[in-house]
């Protein structure tokens, strides 16, 4: 891949780079949803904001965690934590395309010299009750990112559609940089005074966390959090809306999605355990979608997720 | 006569969608077109990932006036007639004619309409065609509500002839229709204007856009074969791919790489599965060093949709890059299972315990099992050994486990081929792992090879009668199970066979067995039962079971036995008519006529599929020659003045089903008569019949045990040989009693047990002899 002055020398520049051109297009930068998710479109800003008549523009960092892909830092791109960049926006504009192209050539993919494609791909997130059209985009056919128009969340029909975009950050910023293992990936300037790489920062974490996920987590206690989110999330959702204390309406949508999101977390990680076999797991998404459809429906009740 | 040129231009369309898209939108065009009272000389429709676009040459202008006279009510007739004809109408009275006639003065309507400019009907046309357009699947986008594939982002509709090209008037959704559109994504020049479609495809090509598929199938072609010859190579055909390639691009650019030096020793399935499938590639190989079992796999063509600045290197070098990485976990899992498949795969075996094939039918290593028994039965009937059979149907989807597998789930089978070989197995062991899920489809080979042959039936004879068993039959559109694909291979494997196969026989166990099992899941003896049952080899089973179910007599369940062994025939009996469905239409598709079908199926030893097919072709054929229609001529003289034998046979075979029984399975179906009179019974008493030895078991005893015992006549005496259940009789305790007596000789009707069990090997007109399972009925039955 030939370098040119346009080309980001770290991992940190792609990243910036990203959030200087989506917040020029108009998107708040919001940071990352302080909780373990398997993708950024578990952060609220995209789940739920995508629900009601609302306009909403957002994108951000969100690190996600998916136990089973811990290879102990040993593979040269699979992680159990890595970092996605998720652009959200409702309506789709019409030209959310151009828009997304633009983002390819502000972090150093030159349109003329690379073979940038639109592949169907069509999204579902059976955990969520949510599903979309789109494509997955390839660069030289190497899969960046993930392009969907949301049509249902929680299980609601999305009107207006929103328009999301997924960005596999490390993915694409190893093949913008040249970068053949993610751990050899300069995460700052390589110029810095003191210059880290990727490896640097989370080489000892994969492990840890590898060793966590298949063998270290009490599977005993991961069951009964999951029990505990399910009913948690539940009883939130049984207050009635009047709130004494304050005498305003306030229904707690985003409390209750919070154990969803914890929810999908144990069972993701219950499934790297190995304790979960081929027939509960549909019964485990079931109940994951039970909540996030829960919590769909109570965001509709909510001034942010209302029809205007 | 103006010409028409639609482009409906939108985001990508997925590339297996266009094909029919373009037939859809023509036909619904012009048919629309024509219904409105247009003509044209000629339509194409073509596409891109990017548009669908229709030409139709030679429209007519205008739509030609059509004048439609109704005649209605006399004028004397009461006014509610009259009111009646004018709501008919939609006129008032003062606008209808009134005619003198003979009779008097008659109401007459006459509607004229006006002829129509064609841009009002084209605009009204394609309004209706796109916000209809059957999309496989479709979206809404933004604040619309419009649905398409992908979000529609312009319309070009345009009428042009020697006078100019007029933009037909039409918005849907907000879009307004132009005369505009733009070409290649990155490589066009902005919007330009179109004025009609010569010039649309000129301007078009020159914005870096090959309008018809077919010219960029042929350049994609054309391009990797020159690429591949300049390397002394050659392309590996594969039209699917092609097609779907040449819907992903514009502007096809094919570039040619290698596959790197360590991956060379990949099966070549391998290669190609991981390159087609992830990257869309197109195999190379070097003819010259092919192996005679697999090809070599040497090198790949990528096709861009981009004509780069750099000659596409940096594209190449991108796609190289993604390849290696695949290839490497590809090489990663075949040196892996290789290694598993050296040790003799028990890891493997031990693996697929623990993977539930369905949750009613227990996990993989269950179904290996019952598949394997079935495969050692059926071996001596289509000539292959009894222990290679049952070895390779042991063997034969251990690749499941495989890691390779796991990755490239298309490979199951070519995988387990490749292992089979490794552990050191036979070769017509280790083929029946590849070819044992054949055929897959309408253009899928049926195997040959004895093994083979024996393992797939043994396959899908398992998948039936454990669906059928536990009530997960087709329904309408829905078959998640592919049963029906199952039973169409069913009924290729024993036809492509030619070997004798009597299906009731051979799937009675395995589907009782599973109606014990169904029974007793709630059950505290659960586990005893299923390891009595699963323990059972098929020799033994049958005198062994017996001694179990006698057992379990004593026990809470003896009343269910009779009512279990209704329920397994009532099944069996509904899954071969799931078969005959199926071979209706086959044989249909082959010119025998549905009379002739229906005959055939109304025979004795109508399960063998082999022996249906041979007597509907010799009837067929006998009946097309002169004797052959000699013989109907009389046949209906001598019917003549009587009360007509088959129509009335008809009728009593369908009261002695109970009417209704049956379901339906799909639409294909005409069900009245289609061999009903094969299970209809016996003696017309009551809907039941009596067992004459011609039941299932008796049948299958005839054949093991008792040759001759089938062509008797209906004797209610053999006892039973390897059933779960009792022949039903007016007194089943009676009969339960004795332990070393399967079927005690009971009062007629003993095996009454069920709408005309006793009827399976019995033909429509009773008694008729019955024919041994293994033959000697043909020439008689025809």
């Amino acid at each position: 891949m030939p370098h040119d002055t346009n080309t980001p020398r770290s991992f940190q520049e792609i990243i910036l780079r990203l959030q200087g051109y989506w917040a020029a297009k108009g998107c708040a930068i919001l940071q990352p949803y302080d909780m373990e998710v398997g993708a950024g479109t578990f952060h609220p800003a995209t789940t739920l904001r995508s629900l009601g008549t609302k306009p909403w523009a957002a994108a951000y960092v969100q690190p996600s965690r998916r136990p089973t892909d811990g290879r102990y830092g040993e593979n040269p791109n699979r992680l159990q934590h890595y970092y996605q960049y998720q652009v959200i926006i409702k309506p789709s504009p019409p030209d959310l395309q151009e828009l997304y192209l633009g983002s390819l050539a502000a972090i150093g993919i030159d349109l003329a010299l690379h073979d940038i494609r639109f592949v169907e791909d069509d999204w579902e997130s059976p955990t969520l009750g949510a599903w979309g059209l789109g494509w997955e985009v390839w660069c030289d056919g190497m899969e960046v990112s993930q392009f969907t128009y949301f049509q249902q969340v929680g299980g609601h029909d999305c009107r207006p559609v929103s328009g999301e975009l997924t960005y596999g950050l490390e993915r694409l910023a190893m093949y913008v940089m040249g970068i053949d293992h993610v751990m050899d990936m300069p995460f700052n300037d390589p110029d810095s005074p003191i210059p880290l790489k990727y490896g640097d920062i989370f080489r000892q974490t994969e492990e840890e966390y590898s060793r966590h996920n298949f063998d270290g987590a009490s599977t005993e206690m991961l069951l009964r959090h999951f029990e505990d989110a399910e009913a948690e999330c539940a009883r939130l959702l049984a207050f009635e809306p009047e709130d004494p204390k304050s005498g305003k309406r306030i229904v707690m949508a985003h409390p209750a999605y919070d154990q969803t999101i914890k929810a999908s977390h144990l069972f993701n990680l219950l499934d790297a355990r190995g304790v979960i076999s081929v027939t509960e797991r549909q019964a485990y998404i079931g109940r994951v979608r039970a909540l996030a459809k829960a919590c769909a429906d109570a965001f509709r009740q909510t001034e942010a997720g209302a029809d205007l | 006569m103006p010409d028409l040129l639609i482009e409906l231009f939108s985001e990508e369309i997925p590339a297996r969608m266009q094909a029919r898209a373009r037939e859809d939108l023509k036909k619904l065009v012009t048919d629309g077109l024509v219904e409105a009272g247009l003509t044209y000389a000629s339509a194409g429709a073509f596409s891109t990932p990017r548009r669908l676009v229709l030409s139709v040459d030679g429209l007519t202008a205008e739509s030609r006036p059509v004048r439609e006279e109704r005649k209605g009510p006399s004028t004397s007739a009461p006014a509610q007639a009259v009111e009646g004809f004018l709501r008919s109408t939609g006129l008032t009275l003062d606008q209808l004619e009134r005619r003198a006639d003979k009779k008097g003065e008659t109401f007459y309507a006459v509607v004229e309409k006006p002829g129509r400019a064609a841009p009002v009907i084209v605009a009204e046309v394609l309004e209706g065609v796109i916000r209809g357009f059957p999309w496989p699947k479709s979206m809404r986008w933004g604040n619309g509500s419009l649905r398409w594939v992908r979000p529609l982002q312009s319309i070009l509709c345009i009428l042009s002839d020697e006078a100019g090209t007029h933009v037909v008037p039409l918005v849907v959704d907000g879009i307004e229709a132009g005369n505009t559109t733009e070409g290649h994504r990155f490589m066009g020049n902005g919007r330009f204007t179109v004025s009609g479609f010569d010039d649309y495809v000129v301007k078009l090509k020159r914005a870096h856009v090959v309008l018809d598929t077919a010219e960029r199938e042929a350049a994609i072609w054309q391009g990797a074969q020159n690429l591949a010859f300049a390397a002394g190579m050659e392309v590996v055909p594969d039209a699917g791919l092609l097609a779907e390639v040449a819907g992903l691009v514009e502007w096809p650019v094919p570039l040619m790489g290698r596959i790197g030096e360590a991956f060379l020793g990949l099966p070549a399935e391998v290669l190609q599965t991981s390159m087609k499938e992830h990257q869309k590639f197109f195999s190379v190989r070097n003819p010259k060093t092919g192996r005679p079992d697999s090809e070599k796999i040497m090198g790949f063509v990528t096709v861009a949709n981009i004509e780069a600045a750099d000659g596409g290197a940096v594209i190449l070098k991108g796609n190289q890059k993604v390849l290696s990485a695949r290839l490497s976990d590809a090489k990663f899992f075949w040196e892996n299972d290789l290694r598993v498949a050296k040790a003799g795969m028990g890891e493997w075996v031990e693996g697929l315990k623990a993977v539930t094939f369905h949750n009613k039918l227990g996990s993989q290593a269950d179904r290996i099992e019952r598949i394997a028994a079935l495969a050692r039965e059926i071996a001596p009937l289509v000539g292959a050994d009894a222990a290679d059979a049952m070895r390779a149907a042991r063997l034969a989807k251990l690749d499941l486990r495989s890691a390779m597998v796991g990755e490239f789930p298309e490979l199951q089978g070519a995988m387990g081929r490749y292992y089979a070989l490794e552990a050191g197995e036979k070769p017509a062991v280790a083929d029946a792992a590849r070819d044992h899920y054949s055929p897959l489809g309408p253009s899928d080979a049926v195997p040959v090879e004895p093994v083979s042959v024996a393992v797939a039936l043994a396959d899908k004879i398992d998948t039936l009668t454990g669906f059928w068993a536990i009530d997960e039959k087709p329904t309408g559109s829905k078959d998640p199970y592919a049963l029906r694909r199952a039973a169409l291979g069913v009924i290729r494997l024993m036809i492509g066979s030619n070997a004798r196969i009597p299906f009731l026989r051979i799937s009675y166990l395995p589907l009782s067995r599973r109606v014990v099992l169904e029974h007793h899941s709630g059950s505290p003896h659960k586990p005893e039962i299923i390891r009595k049952v699963r323990d059972l080899g098929l020799d033994e089973q049958a005198r062994q079971l017996q001694g179990e179910m006698v057992q379990a007599q004593n026990d809470r369940y003896r009343d269910d036995f009779p009512q279990l062994r209704e329920i397994a025939e009532a099944k069996l009996e509904d899954l071969l008519g799931f078969l005959h469905d199926r071979l209706k239409v086959t044989l249909r598709d082959q010119g025998v006529s549905h009379d002739i079908i229906d005959a055939c199926l109304a025979m004795p030893g109508n399960d063998d599929l082999t022996l249906l097919v041979k007597r509907a072709t010799a009837l067929s054929e006998t009946l097309r020659t002169e004797d052959g229609a000699n013989l109907l001529q009389g046949y209906k003289r001598a019917n003549k003045g009587r009360a007509p034998l088959r129509a009335g046979g008809r009728q009593q075979a369908q009261r002695g089903r109970g009417g209704a029984s049956r379901p339906r399975h799909g639409r294909d179906e005409d069900r009245a008569g289609d061999g009903g009179g094969g299970f209809r019974d016996g003696d017309g008493r009551d809907g039941r019949a009596s067992c004459a030895g011609g039941c299932l078991l008796h049948r299958r005893a005839g054949e093991q045990r008792q040759p001759d015992r089938s062509a008797e006549p209906p004797q209610p005496s053999a006892p039973h040989p390897g059933d779960l259940f009792r022949c039903r009789g007016p007194e089943p305790d009676r009969g339960l009693e004795g332990a070393d007596q399967g079927h005690v000789a009971l009062p007629s009707p003993p095996c009454g047990g069920g709408r005309g069990w006793g009827g399976w090997s019995q033909g429509r007109e009773p008694p008729t002899p019955i024919p041994s399972p293994r033959g000697g009925g043909e020439a008689r039955g025809v």
